[in-house]
């Protein structure tokens, strides 16, 4: 492994600067390390000739003085994100061939800010999915084993892809897209830095839509400082997406003081259930014991309605991605499996472009917004996720941030949870109530499990207060000291 | 005069609902920043949003949201501060999104009301239940292949107002009376050109029919897209028609989506609406509460022309006009303001007269709108200066239009031109009615013998020797006196 | 709330996806295991409760009434399965 996909972002961006390597140089060591780490399947598709071209005006910008906040940074970019010109598959085989005349505006910015992006990266089926598995375009691999196994692991999901990728050094950040954890879940699983941010403070438009209340891109990457650099160049109001906030963005990175002296965390009991995997919270616990010594407070709060929260997610995502996958009917762009009448053509283009897992969904969605029942479903599920939301009102009114453990468990095994998509769902269970409440939750590396395995654990802040998060997780990034390497990947 | 329906069991009533698109104006979509022009080549006023592309999203149009509550003053109707959009789901090719945008539980505009102006000059009032912004669709266009549609996008995302009636009307002529008015309203308000022969005013009715005195509301057929008034007329009355008929023999009425044919005067059911609809209806989660304030409201409200309502009600105090006249001259904003410009000053009934019997017929005729009259309000009021001051007579005041109607004249100058003045001077009629009067001893005799009705005989001779233009007062007076003594 | 069959074939005509008939039972199965999981929400008390729609404590930003968009045929029917004469085409729709 070159030494330059080693570097963090900061690292990466000093060195440019100071001329001890190019833009060029950078971007080519990972489209090397790319093509010898295909076998994760970590990309859908490789962009190694734009990137090259696009780390060649990089190197101009950084020798003019001109140098963006992610000047010559090789990025994968999850591909959820319409990107102009580039095939984009949201990991269906619905979109078939698509290729956006038009870029999101999240990956625009970042090419703006000089990002260089390397290709874009495996994702479940339209981001449902908490493993990767459910990719139209194969299961993506995690670069981790568990010590003395060679079980092929998944990285998680939906931003598997892009967890893998920034994990196993084929790229040096990675966005992802979290619903529900989608960002989370796969940063602790490939041990990596995952940050969901606010809904809103990224703008929505041009990236697939699962489930628009929820959706929300961040910044996948290997430290609490790339995460801030990285937000800060993804943020910003967009008066496309009428959710999009007209709130400042701040710079993050100049927040990360380490100084959490005075603040108040909260340790929320609802997230103790009887039968928490004893690693799980004795990892918990310790960081809970590095916060206390960094000089914050520690209590216990409440969030009583938690365990409704992922019925309530299966009710809602579902809903909303029912009516937004409507538009893959075969008609604009996309497969279109020919039918003998338009409602047989959709019919048959449906069921053959969407995977089983999202029809589960499509389906679900249909049946709770029916005639009937939407009350008793959709409705329902509006008002528990009121109350979900009320309950971090009420917690952080006492606490700056709250501390939970990101997953249930450490990665799983391919094929291991596909056959129960209930068991499958459990996987979101700490990250879905912050995603209904749209609070930003940042997943940290910090140790590993028994078998060799990385655990995360996963910090909540206040609406737009992602300061307070990044700081508070710096502070566990640097008590922790995660400094594991997937196999193949050490010295 | 109410319209009912005499069935072999009994007499039937109609209950009538109507559901109006109106397409607003507006430069932009509601969601989007393609434009509304009509008729452009296919899908080139299509945005990525119009055309469902992933990840796109809306954005609210302000303007269209302006008009709305605008339409919603001028049907005198509750404007609701918080709105909601809600998709409502559903499947068609020419539906990019498979969901339109519309507004279901809370409508940016509540109840309201309209006053039907019927042709023997009553009114009527009917009740508005609402009125909601939402996108229109696309175009379908199934005859330019032999086993395809081809689908234009131009249109999809336009905003429409839906406004939607109370089951109030009873009676075909109500229905078109009902959508006449609204077209009034909309125009004067300038929020929708009412424009039905394009399509920027469509008509779904609502009818059922039930047995007369029975207060129950039954099942009702919506006849889809009904693009005149006449066919509106024309579809209420067969579908009134059909629906007796499958109760007298028995039947039960299905809700159901039919379409009118007015080649056949029939409705039939819609097979590619057969199945049943289950629409799905939640609030759009790309989009947020529609909310403004009553500063917002009000803003509007005073910027508001005079409607019909207001403008026929001055017109009958002002000017003494009948209702029905009142109510044909301010169909038309133009037409209220030509006929206004011609009353100024003048007697208002005889002004309504002229405007109505003479310049409307003759527009008519020509297919022609007020605004290209080659008469123009000054030139007509001037007319009627002339017939006031008996510088014409009313025949001469009749030859004289027709002559502005050619060309467009000031009718001074054609009086002047042409010689029309009417001949006052007492000298010059004498000298006419001497001349007839030795022309025809027998009938002068008739006269002096007790048949006085030939006076008007030898007052048309008279008038006839001087083309018309002799005072026909003074012919009568100098004729009485020179026969009769 | 267990759905039979008919029930999963309507939700699947309504969504436009064909389902296989012998799919149908287990699907069936696995819809109602989701929903029967689902049902949990019951026992919470939502009497009073507003529902939420969005987490966005934002007022609907409203755009001014300007043609900033469209005129580009070539993007729009880009990636069109079929097209003809500048429009999308779909098997003859009968009304």
């Amino acid at each position: 492994m070159s030494e330059l996909t080693k570097l963090t972002i900061g690292e990466a961006r000093d060195g440019m600067a100071k001329g001890a390597f190019t833009a060029v140089e950078l971007t080519q060591a990972h489209l090397t390390a790319m093509e010898k780490a295909r076998a994760l399947n970590a990309y859908i598709t490789e962009t190694p000739d734009l990137a090259l071209s696009r780390a060649e005006a990089s190197q101009v910008r950084i020798q003019s003085g001109k140098a963006g906040s992610m000047e010559g940074i090789p990025v994968g970019i999850k591909d959820l994100f319409c990107t102009e010109g580039v095939k984009t598959t949201a990991g269906s085989k619905i979109l078939g061939d698509f290729v956006p005349p038009y870029e999101s505006f999240v990956s625009r910015k970042l090419k703006d800010a000089g990002a260089v992006m390397l290709g874009k990266t495996n994702l479940d089926e339209f981001a449902m999915g908490s493993s990767n598995e459910t990719s139209a375009s194969g299961s993506c691999v995690s670069p981790w084993t568990r010590s003395g196994d060679d079980t092929k692991l998944v990285p998680g999901g939906s931003s598997g892809g892009s967890a893998s990728a920034v994990a196993a050094r084929i790229a040096m950040a990675a966005t992802g897209t979290d619903t529900g954890g989608s960002i989370r879940q796969p940063a602790a699983f490939c041990g990596i830095v995952g940050l969901k941010p606010t809904y809103g403070r990224c703008s929505r438009w041009g990236i697939v839509a699962f489930a628009s209340s929820l959706d929300q891109a961040g910044p996948m990457t290997r430290t609490v400082g790339d995460a801030a650099i990285m937000l800060r160049a993804m943020a910003g109001h967009d008066p496309m997406d009428s959710t999009s906030a007209p709130v400042e963005v701040p710079n993050f990175e100049a927040a990360l003081t380490g100084d959490i002296r005075g603040l108040k965390i909260g340790l929320p009991k609802e997230y103790r259930p009887e039968g928490l995997d004893p690693e799980i919270a004795a990892l918990w616990d310790r960081g809970a014991e590095m916060l206390r010594d960094a000089g914050a407070e520690v209590v216990e709060v409440s969030l009583p309605h938690t365990k409704y929260a992922l019925a309530t997610y299966y009710i809602i995502a579902p809903a909303e991605a029912s009516s937004n996958l409507a538009r893959y009917d075969g008609v604009r762009y996309g497969l279109r499996v020919d039918g003998n009448s338009l409602d047989d053509m959709y019919r048959k283009t449906r069921a053959a472009g969407f995977g089983e897992e999202v029809r589960r969904r499509i389906l679900v969605g249909t049946y709770a917004l029916s005639a009937g029942y939407y009350d008793a479903y959709y409705l329902k599920a509006q008002k528990v996720r009121a109350l979900i939301a009320e309950d971090f009102k009420t917690a952080f009114k006492t606490v700056d941030a709250i501390l939970t453990p990101t997953t249930p468990t450490a990665a799983f095994g391919l094929g291991e949870e596909v056959n129960d998509p209930v068991t499958m769902y459990l996987n979101d269970v700490f990250t879905v109530p912050t995603s209904l409440a749209g609070l930003p939750g940042l997943s940290v590396p910090v140790g590993l499990s028994s078998t060799g395995l990385p655990l995360g654990l996963q910090l909540v802040g206040r609406y737009f207060d992602e300061e307070t998060v990044l700081n508070v997780g710096s502070v566990l990034e640097k008590a922790a000291g995660f400094s594991a390497l997937p196999k193949g990947l050490e010295g | 005069m109410t319209y009912l329906i005499e069935g072999e069991t009994g007499t039937w009533e109609v209950v009538i609902g109507l559901e109006v698109h109106c397409q607003v104006i507006s430069q932009s979509k509601l969601f989007s920043g393609s434009s509304t022009t009509y008729g452009a080549e296919p899908n080139s006023q299509v945005s990525l949003v119009d055309a469902a592309m992933p990840g796109m999203l809306p954005v609210i149009n302000g303007a269209c949201v302006e008009q709305a509550v605008k339409t919603g003053l001028g049907l005198r109707a509750k404007i609701n501060k918080h709105s909601v959009f809600a998709r409502k789901n559903y499947f068609y090719a020419d539906l990019p999104q498979g969901y339109q945008i519309s507004q279901y539980e809370q409508p940016i505009v509540g109840e309201g009301k309209l006053v039907l102006d019927m042709p023997d000059g009553s009114s009527r009032e009917v009740g508005i239940e609402r009125l909601h912004l939402e996108q229109d669709a696309g175009k379908s266009m199934h005859d330019q292949h032999p086993s395809k549609s081809l689908i234009d996008l131009n249109r999809s995302g336009v905003a429409l107002m839906e406004i939607v009636s109370k089951p109030d009307l009873r009676e075909p002529e109500e229905a078109g009376a009902y959508l006449r008015k609204l077209r009034s309203i909309l125009r004067y308000l300038g929020t929708c050109d009412g424009n039905m022969e394009e399509g920027s005013m469509r008509c779904d009715v609502n009818v059922s029919v039930r047995p007369l005195g029975n207060d129950e509301l039954r099942t009702r057929c919506e006849v889809k897209n009904v693009n005149s008034v006449r066919f509106v007329m024309q579809a209420i009355e067969a579908e009134a028609r059909r629906q007796v008929d499958v109760y007298e023999n028995g039947g039960e009425i299905v809700q159901e989506t039919r379409l009118f044919d007015p080649a056949k005067g029939e409705t039939r059911s819609m097979r590619s609406k057969e199945n049943a609809h289950d629409y799905r209806y939640f609030p759009d989660p790309d989009l947020l509460p529609l909310e403004f304030d009553d500063a917002f409201v009000e803003k509007i409200r005073d910027a508001l022309p005079e409607l019909p309502d207001d403008k026929k009600s001055r017109f009958i105090a002002d000017f003494g006009l009948t209702p029905y006249d009142a109510s044909v001259l301010v169909v038309d904003q133009a037409n209220a303001d030509y006929f206004e410009a011609v009353a100024d000053g003048r007697d208002g009934k005889i002004a309504a007269n002229w405007v109505i019997n003479n310049l409307f017929g003759a527009l008519g005729k020509a297919g022609k709108s007020v605004g290209e009259s080659p008469v123009s309000a000054e030139n007509l009021g001037k007319l009627l200066d002339l017939l006031k001051e008996d510088v014409i007579s009313g025949r001469i005041a009749k030859d004289v239009f027709e002559i502005m109607w050619e060309t467009g004249g000031d009718p001074e100058a054609i009086v002047e031109e042409k010689g029309l003045k009417q001949v006052t001077d007492t000298g010059a009629i004498e000298a006419a009615v001497d001349a007839v009067i030795a022309a025809n001893p027998d009938k002068v005799a008739d006269v002096k013998g007790g048949k006085e009705k030939l006076l008007g005989w030898f007052t048309g001779q008279v008038m006839k020797s001087t083309q018309g233009k002799a005072n026909p007062g003074m012919v009568n007076e100098i004729l009485k006196k020179k026969i009769l003594g | 709330m267990a759905l039979d069959k008919t029930t999963v074939a309507n939700i699947a005509v309504l969504a436009r996806i064909d389902v296989e008939e012998d799919r149908m039972e287990a699907l069936a199965g696995e819809l109602s295991g989701i929903l029967n999981w689902i049902e949990q929400l019951g026992e919470v008390n939502t009497d009073g409760v507003a529902p939420m729609t969005s987490v966005a404590d934002l007022a609907l930003a409203w755009r001014e009434d300007k043609v900033t968009d469209g005129g580009y045929q070539d993007r729009v029917l880009a990636n069109a399965p079929e097209q003809q004469d500048g429009c999308f085409t779909v098997p003859k729709v009968m009304e």
